[in-house]
């Protein structure tokens, strides 16, 4: 008796540990931001829409917003872009467009063509923004609260029901 | 022929790729020595089975500034990985750290092997047990 419970005992271990692999198969490769729950990095940047002003991150405090890190070269990013665009229509949440290590010239005829979705586009040339949000793969999108905490964040292009689902309700439900 | 050659044009071609990756040279050689130990267990998020140092992406590149930057600012290696941890999270180390949620990790090597010893130890204490018991017992038995 004794000479089977072990090996059986090791197989079941064995099965549980693969079977909990394979369940989270289709998530590999996203890793969870540690900065959820967290304030969101405030920041500066040139604004590619005025060249006038700056782009202050902390204008945004006081209300929800979504923070959309895009480039031209980001081919997911043209994907979710008329998303966006349609969300920009829908008006419920602003979205504020980190260009990220991006042509501000090539950025700006992307906008012209493809239409704007962004309140306000902030330009980090460097990534050193990028850096501090966590951002690892163009498109992500963070949910920021009125008091400038990071609630949510999308890896991967956005789509209709998880613009409504996961940031749209989550602004009207808490506020 | 070109059979013979293809490992030698395999050779030139990683070569060429692996000087071309990161040619950072911090003036300080014990600085350099630290710049390249941490960008080799810092993870590529983008690529995610490189490290920063072997990764040609631009995200590495950028990573790899900014550790130049705080080494050169003086900050310590635990200071950097700290750094990068607290914006992409435990993964980006390739050396999980203690912490309660990795203590199963560092411990499962040395739990295994005390559980192997003593199996070992039972095994082998049978055996002699038996062969003291067992008058017939001869090691021609223990070939079968």
């Amino acid at each position: 008796m004794n000479r089977f419970l072990l090996p059986l005992a090791a197989f079941v271990l064995l099965a549980i540990v693969l079977a909990i692999g394979i369940r989270q198969s289709n998530t590999k490769g996203i890793v969870v931001s540690p900065l959820i729950g967290r304030a969101a990095p405030e920041f500066v940047l040139p604004n590619l829409l005025d060249a006038t002003k700056r782009f202050d991150s902390r204008a945004m405090k006081g209300r929800w917003y979504a923070l959309n890190v895009w480039g031209t070269w980001c081919i997911e990013c043209r994907v979710e872009h008329e998303v966006l665009v349609a969300a920009r229509q829908e008006a419920k949440l602003p979205i504020v467009g980190l260009n990220w290590k991006d042509e501000d010239t090539e950025a700006r005829a992307w906008l012209a063509q493809l239409g704007n979705p962004y309140e306000a586009v902030p330009v980090d040339a460097e990534g050193r923004v990028a850096i501090d949000y966590g951002v690892y793969g163009a498109p992500e999108t963070f949910l920021i609260d009125p008091r400038g905490v990071i609630v949510y964040k999308r890896i991967g292009p956005m789509t209709p029901e998880i613009w409504q689902r996961e940031f749209v309700q989550r602004a009207a439900g808490a506020s | 022929m070109i059979a013979r050659a293809l490992p030698l044009i395999f050779a030139v071609c990683w070569a060429t790729v692996a000087v071309a990756i990161d040619t950072t040279r911090l003036p300080d050689p014990v600085l350099q020595a630290r710049y390249e130990a941490l960008t080799h267990e810092l993870r590529c998020m983008q690529c995610q089975n490189q490290s920063i140092a072997d990764s040609p992406v631009g995200l590495a590149a950028d990573l790899r500034r900014e550790v130049a930057e705080q080494l050169t600012a003086g900050k310590s290696d635990d200071a950097v990985r700290e750094y990068m941890a607290a914006r992409y999270g435990d993964f980006i180390l390739f050396r999980p750290r203690v912490s309660a949620r990795t203590a199963w990790l560092w411990s499962l090597p040395g739990l295994l092997l005390i559980g192997g010893a003593v199996v070992a130890w039972r095994i082998v204490r049978r055996r002699s047990a038996m062969a003291a018991n067992d008058p017939d017992f001869n090691s021609d038995d223990l070939e079968r």
